[in-house]
């Protein structure tokens, strides 16, 4: 056993996050924000890193890589709080023509009947019969909704696992964000991280962010849909409650658009919401408790 | 990243297993948690039975992993845990080892592995909990010998325990972290008298312990005089790094008692009560893969554990609260009668928000040493 990286994960990891910081850094974030719409240049230059063909055998034209190097890829992407239907297209790799390099953006419908980015994209999975656009709560990501969802349909667990790397990245993102703003900001003669109700915080903020880190990548080595289901809750717990507590650190300034905080709070929502309710992740996961212990 | 063992770990695991099984059905009865000369013959026969069979050092000599595989394994046979040995095992001996002389290691580590030794720890004090390093046990030189005065408390095992683990100050000028050495002191020297404390789960699970001039030669010190602070930190990682792996298994399997209980007593078919025992299961399976990715850290590492042990704490001991809780809702009032077996476990788990560091310091620990924030 040796549940830690290996190098060549590390040099992938490494790989996706200059590419990101490159392409996507806090400038172009922002001027994202100013003029949403998805970067069609940027989503070819993720297809030519090979995001999307990561996990196609390399026969088919993909990288011939696994589920735990997808995951730290994706968890890149959930840092860099990168924009459009990541995973949907991912997963149409090999399937839908064009989605492997890039050319293609492919949505899908969600949990609840959410649609992302429906007007962008070129191919759509699921029914979206009647679908209305939603004023969406996170500027870059626009929403759509399907008035009767399909119930039938369950989740699918890989869906759910590269949604929960995305928000394990976010999390990483508001931790070193909240951090970095407690190192520096000044109240009193110095800086609020000195202070213990702030420490406190952020000490909070990390724990949640290594539970789930392990949690999604054990799901990621398994690929079992318990596991899947564990690493789901944990990543949104992380995302959406480190969010809310590096808003809290940021003061008044992280209730404004001066800062960048509401952004990574608002994905990590929508995260939260589309790969369907976590109550059938809770039911999956106390459903298995019975099934152990016969 | 990989959660597959070695053919080597899987062959200890299966020989370790089948010992289990043939052994543990010859085990004496279980002493009441009061029973203290109880505790310590069986916990010491434990020990023993270990030791002939081949596997009293795995705390100390074998991996990280097959240390896992070893708490594990043990945990689910229902096997006992390292009781009165804990301090022994799992603290002094890896500090003796770590730090003491030959002569030391060869005097004091094989009656603890042959279970013939009981040890307990002398570092808290009534003035100095959490602020470890303020303690006042005060000890000057008299020839070679050092003369010891002052107050320890929450010892536990203090009461059957042959040596002692002890902290105190040998400079009382220096600055606080400086000025502090450690001793091995034995507990029936003169001036040595123990006061047993009851806790809120009502048994005397550790005690206080006041010295009166007692007289500990120089040579049971361990590490230069006035260097404790530095040999403790030793002693400390130790105990925040490996000591719950047994225990997040014990809860995966509380758990499932619990579900179990629910669904007999139909408290199944509320769905508030299902998915937090859900989530629960999350948090467990969660925190046993938090367990499997620290030992692998420690394992890359060269085995001594770091600050990740704080995360770890800090996470483990809120959901162990939270498991007794969700229990509680699904006894009902019987979780007000102390005869089911279950509450005691409820009352003892409020301890672990504040042994071995209080949930407040370790998120200092966390919050300054690993994310690098300003001292307060």
């Amino acid at each position: 056993m040796r549940f830690q990286l290996t190098e060549d994960q590390r040099a992938l990891r490494d790989g996706v996050r200059g590419l990101l910081a490159r392409r996507f850094g806090a400038e172009a974030l922002r001027a994202a924000v100013e003029r949403p719409g998805l970067d069609r240049e940027l989503w070819r230059a993720l297809g030519a890193a090979g995001f999307f063909s990561l996990r196609l055998a390399e026969a088919e034209g993909g990288v011939g890589l696994g589920l735990p190097e997808a995951v730290l890829m994706f968890e890149e992407a959930g840092r860099a709080l990168l924009p459009g239907p990541l995973a949907a297209t991912h997963l149409a790799a090999g399937v839908v023509p064009g989605a492997a390099d890039g050319e293609a953006v492919v949505t899908a419908v969600g949990g609840g009947g959410l649609v992302e980015w429906l007007d962008a994209a070129d191919v759509v999975q699921g029914d979206v019969t009647g679908a209305v656009p939603m004023r969406s709560v996170d500027p870059l990501t626009p929403l759509w909704r399907v008035p009767v969802p399909d119930s039938a349909v369950e989740p699918d667990p890989l869906f759910l696992l590269l949604t929960a790397a995305e928000q394990l990245g976010t999390a990483v993102r508001m931790c070193e964000t909240a951090v970095q703003h407690a190192r520096t900001r000044e109240q009193f003669g110095r800086p609020i991280g000195a202070f213990q109700a702030v420490k406190h915080l952020c000490a909070e903020l990390l724990v949640r962010v290594e539970v789930a880190r392990a949690a999604v990548y054990a799901a990621a080595v398994t690929a079992d849909p318990v596991d899947v289901a564990a690493a789901r809750l944990l990543a949104d717990e992380a995302a959406v409650r480190g969010a809310r507590d590096c808003l809290q650190v940021f003061g008044g300034m992280g209730f404004t658009w001066e800062a960048d905080v509401h952004l990574g709070l608002k994905r990590a929502w929508i995260r939260a919401e589309r790969g369907g309710s976590n109550t059938e992740s809770e039911d999956l996961l106390a459903g298995e408790l019975l099934i152990e212990v016969g | 990243m990989d959660l597959s063992y070695t053919p080597e770990e899987e062959e200890f695991r299966a020989r370790l297993r089948e010992w289990l099984a043939k052994v543990l059905p010859s085990l004496p009865p279980k002493p009441s948690p009061d029973d203290w000369p109880g505790r310590r013959a069986y916990d010491l026969g434990w020990q023993r039975m270990l030791y002939d069979a081949g596997y009293a050092d795995v705390h100390w000599d074998a991996s990280p992993t097959v240390r896992l595989i070893f708490l594990e394994e043990t945990e689910k046979a229902g096997a006992p845990y390292v009781g009165a040995n804990f301090v022994g095992l799992l603290h002094a001996g890896p500090t003796i080892a770590a730090e003491g002389t030959a002569e030391q290691r060869a005097r004091w580590l094989p009656p603890v592995l042959r279970g013939e030794e009981v040890w307990c720890q002398g570092f808290s004090e009534p003035e100095a909990g959490s602020d470890l390093a303020a303690l006042r046990t005060r000890a000057y030189r008299d020839g070679d010998e050092y003369v010891v005065t002052g107050s320890k408390i929450w010892t536990s095992h203090a009461e059957v325990a042959d040596w002692c683990e002890l902290l105190v100050r040998t400079d009382p000028s220096a600055p606080k972290h400086r000025g502090i050495s450690w001793l091995a002191m034995r507990m029936d020297a003169p001036g040595v008298t123990v006061r047993p404390l009851r806790t809120l789960a009502g048994s005397t699970e550790f005690a206080e312990v006041f010295l009166d001039e007692v007289r500990v030669p120089v040579a049971h010190r361990v590490g230069e005089e006035n260097d404790g602070w530095r040999v403790t930190m030793v002693t400390l990682s130790f105990e925040r790094g490996t000591a719950f792996v047994g225990e997040v298994v014990a809860c995966r399997r509380v758990l499932g008692e619990i579900a179990r209980e629910a669904r007999a007593c139909g408290r199944w078919d509320d769905p508030v009560v299902r998915r937090r025992l859900g989530r629960l299961n999350a948090e467990f399976r969660a925190l046993w893969r938090l367990t499997q990715w620290n030992v692998s850290e420690a394992e890359s590492s060269g085995g001594v554990p770091g600050v990740g042990g704080s995360v770890f704490k800090l996470r483990y001991s809120r959901a162990r609260q939270e498991l007794y809780e969700a229990a509680a809702e699904v006894w009902g009032v019987g979780a007000l009668d102390l005869d089911q077996g279950w509450v005691t476990d409820r009352l003892s788990s409020l301890a672990y928000t504040i042994a071995a560091g209080t949930s407040e310091i370790q998120r200092n620990i966390v919050a300054e040493r690993i994310l690098g924030l300003p001292k307060g």
